[in-house]
């Protein structure tokens, strides 16, 4: 293990995760008033259409496919009668369609907010550094589905990078395995680090707060400012 | 039965000046700031006119409030639940700004710092939003007067289906003023969309408001009111909206837009209704029947059971007190001269208005004292204001209800003409607005002499209940970064003292209030 492969593939890691969690304490604890999605459709709203939605639907279907690649181990599909070359087939077809329409939502949103000086106005130096890390993420990961897995021969990041990222969750880092992949896969596992170290600190906090207790809620809500006696 | 109360308001059209005093003022104390520049919780329109944002009205295109559903269940006009999820990173139904207008400033300092020159140095109007100068091409109050009503006054949506009655010739041209503010709701269709649960309506006094620390941004609140009353603050990217002054009615003080109004047209007053009966009332089959099935959901303060169950539900007594002198029952209930604005989105609006006369008497009466009913009624029927065109905007196109209030308005005058100049009270024009003549002399002098303490009956809040739970970090809402402020404890001032305007008192005292806990909803109230 060399020092940068100690760096870059344990030190790194446990450095983020542990900003990410005291982060987003520190966030939720004294920024509520600044944790939103800082919408911008009241200024602009075609663009919007269809760079929000193509981005937020291709990003969300990718991170699935993220979790399902990564914290799933190989076997386990392989136990329930998924072979490799379907698991591979699948992986790099949704991947394909979720990874497109992500990039192209992403080119629309980043064009729309340089294009639109209304936008531009709104953007703060966290979303400059924000997009950069997506932008370099959302290529590299890309050029991996698309270039190695559709177009190429493929390569299975499954028993490297899965058991790698799965062994930093057992705090049994064992970085010589993502250290023999390709260099597109080093750095498209090492990118993301650098954005969960942000996140806490950005907009994107705005992912954890899907409302999805507004299922089955009561329509109207009502408070009370004064603690009356009630029945 | 559970009881609550609200405070509701009434505006007297017939006496709006359209000064926009209340609009100015509003906005200096509430919406001063980056974000909302293009923001006027209170603002008044000229009708017929397309309104703020522009054709406001349209909830076809909007998808405001709520509609019922093919077996009559009360809905979401923009759809449920789950569509409200499925649609969250884009909004189908969200106006952008320029429905609203490009707010802007000028570029004041080519005026200071100009050299001594020959011309006047002339300053240009430049974007709020970009910094750039821009041509206005529009604002909040455009069409102001009819300004420019040739060519827009005709998209007026109040004016579907009236294009034969309704001929904007010059000779023609009928006009009066609308000034709005959030109506707080008794259904309000805003909270029913936050996904968040960022909404709520306050128990005590019916206030609807925002709670800055829980919004998250998803902006659909905006799209579900179908009085545009939210607004997005594109600054802090929250949304916010009228809060009835809170900090002022909490002290018995009138809203800042009634405390400045120059035709004195508003009235404040409580009143008290049966939380259980809301939703059932807002289901109504019948459009026509929303004003009647609001109405019955008041209760007559006066009623021994009704107070009865108001002190079991916590209603303070000095409350009940207020609530059986407030004007605001009085021109909705007891007269029924003020009606609601477009009950037909359902939502149980509160603030009513009492149809404009004016064109009418102003036609007729010429020279002195001959308003007489006689020619008054008919008169009514063929005023430039049509009827149906002040139906489709107070009484879900019910013109019947808008007579009814006109005819007895007509017969106050017609009375109060006679006892003024002739001396004597006539049984007759009493009849005629079907009031008995000590009613109609009350309602006189509501409509036309009321002072301040009878137009604004506001109970103090007893905050000495929450002083206990004052010590309990949180914070009320409106004291965050470029928000209004006021989170002070509230000081009971001595009774008569009106200038005890906190708004800039920030946080006095070093108080926060408690962050208010969501105590419930309505049984019933469910999907
Ligand atoms: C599942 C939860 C999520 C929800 C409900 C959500 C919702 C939203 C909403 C409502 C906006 C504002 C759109 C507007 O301008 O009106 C937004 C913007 C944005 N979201 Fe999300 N989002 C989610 C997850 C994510 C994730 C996982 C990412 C990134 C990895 C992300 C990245 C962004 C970015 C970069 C913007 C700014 C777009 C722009 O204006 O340029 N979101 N999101
Ligand atoms: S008028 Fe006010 S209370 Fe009613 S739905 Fe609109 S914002 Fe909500
Ligand atoms: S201040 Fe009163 S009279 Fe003037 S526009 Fe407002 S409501 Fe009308």
């Amino acid at each position: 293990m060399t020092l940068w492969e100690a760096l870059l593939f344990v030190a790194l890691p446990y450095a983020s995760i542990t900003l990410f969690v005291a982060g987003h304490i520190w966030r939720y604890r004294h920024d509520k008033f600044g944790w939103t999605s800082r919408s911008t459709q009241l200024l602009e709203r075609r663009w919007l259409a269809w760079g929000s939605n193509l981005f937020h639907y291709g990003a969300l279907a990718a991170i699935g496919g993220h979790v399902v690649g990564l914290l799933i181990p190989e076997q386990l599909t392989h136990a329930v009668g998924i072979s490799e070359g379907a698991y591979h087939l699948f992986a790099a077809a949704a991947g394909t369609v979720a990874g497109l329409a992500c990039v192209a939502g992403f080119v629309i949103l980043v064009g729309r907010r340089a294009y639109f000086p209304r936008i531009r106005r709104t953007t703060t130096w966290t979303d400059v550094m924000v997009y950069l890390v997506l932008a370099g993420i959302i290529v590299l990961g890309l050029i991996e589905t698309i270039g190695f897995n559709t177009l190429g021969s493929g390569y299975n990041y499954r028993p490297t990078i899965g058991v790698w990222f799965r062994s930093l969750l057992w705090l049994h880092p064992e970085p010589q395995l993502i250290a023999g992949a390709p260099l597109v896969y080093q750095l498209h596992a090492t990118l993301p680090w650098i954005l969960y170290a942000v996140w806490p600190f950005s907009r994107l906090v705005h992912a954890w707060s899907l409302p999805w207790q507004y299922v089955g809620r009561p329509n109207i809500l009502y408070r009370r400012r004064y603690g009356l006696a009630r029945r | 039965m559970k009881v609550r109360a609200q405070v509701g308001m009434v505006m007297n059209l017939d006496k709006c000046i359209g000064c926009h005093t209340c609009s100015v003022t509003c906005k200096q104390v509430w919406t001063n700031r980056p974000g909302t520049e293009y923001v006027w919780f209170n603002n008044v329109e000229t009708k017929p006119g397309l309104g703020y944002p522009r054709r406001w009205e349209d909830n076809q295109k909007w998808q405001g409030g709520w509609k019922l559903d093919r077996r009559g269940r009360l809905r979401l006009r923009a759809g449920g639940q789950l569509r409200k999820l499925l649609t969250i990173f884009w909004n189908p139904d969200l106006p952008t700004i320029d429905d609203y207008y490009e707010p802007w400033t000028y570029d004041y300092h080519t005026l200071i710092d100009a050299p001594l020159s020959e011309r006047d140095p002339v300053a240009r109007p430049q974007s709020q939003l970009t910094g750039r100068r821009m041509d206005v091409k529009w604002g909040p109050n455009w069409d102001d007067m009819l300004a420019g009503a040739p060519e827009t006054a005709s998209q007026d949506p109040d004016l579907a289906g009236l294009q034969e009655q309704v001929k904007l010739t010059y000779e023609r041209t009928f006009m009066f003023y609308l000034p709005r503010i959030c109506e707080h709701c008794l259904n309000p269709s805003c909270v029913a969309s936050c996904p968040s649960g960022a909404m709520y309506k306050r128990e005590e006094d019916g206030i609807v408001l925002v709670d800055q620390e829980k919004c998250r941004g998803w902006r659909f609140c905006v799209s579900g009111c179908p009085y545009k009353k939210v607004y997005f603050n594109h600054h802090t990217g929250k949304a916010e909206k009228c809060t009835l002054c809170y900090p002022r009615i909490e002290l018995g003080l009138p809203t800042v837009c009634s405390e400045t109004c120059v035709g004195r047209i508003r009235y404040l007053g409580l009143l008290l209704y049966d939380a259980d009966r809301v939703r059932e009332a807002a289901s109504e089959p019948d459009e026509k029947n929303l004003l009647d099935a609001q109405l019955s959901v008041f209760l007559d303060p006066a009623d021994p059971s009704v107070q009865r169950q108001a002190r079991a539900d916590g209603i303070p007594d000095d409350w009940i007190e207020y609530a059986q002198r407030s004007p605001v029952y009085a021109l909705a209930h007891r007269w029924r001269v003020a009606l609601p604005l477009h009950p037909e989105y359902r939502t149980l609006p509160m603030v009513w208005y009492v149809p404009p006369l004016s064109p009418v008497v102003n036609a007729l009466e010429g020279d002195g004292y001959e308003a007489d009913p006689d020619q008054l009624f008919p008169a009514i029927d063929a005023m430039r204001i049509p009827l149906d065109y002040l139906a489709n905007i107070l009484a879900a196109g019910d013109r019947e209800v808008v007579r009814q209030a006109l005819r007895r308005l007509a017969g106050m005058r017609g009375y109060m003409r006679k006892l003024e100049v002739l001396g004597v009270r006539d049984q007759q024009a009493a009849a005629a607005a079907s009031l008995e003549p000590s009613e109609i002399e009350a309602m006189y002098r509501l409509l036309a002499v009321a002072k301040y303490e009878d137009r604004y009956v506001v109970p103090q809040a007893h905050s000495e209940q929450a002083q206990r739970l004052a010590e309990l970090p949180g914070s009320c809402g409106l004291d965050f970064d470029g928000g209004p402020g006021n989170c002070g404890a509230l000081p009971r001032p001595a009774q008569g003292i009106n200038e005890a305007f906190m708004v800039h008192n920030r946080k006095a005292g070093g108080h926060r209030f408690v962050p208010l806990p969501v105590v419930g909803s309505e049984p019933g109230q469910g999907r």
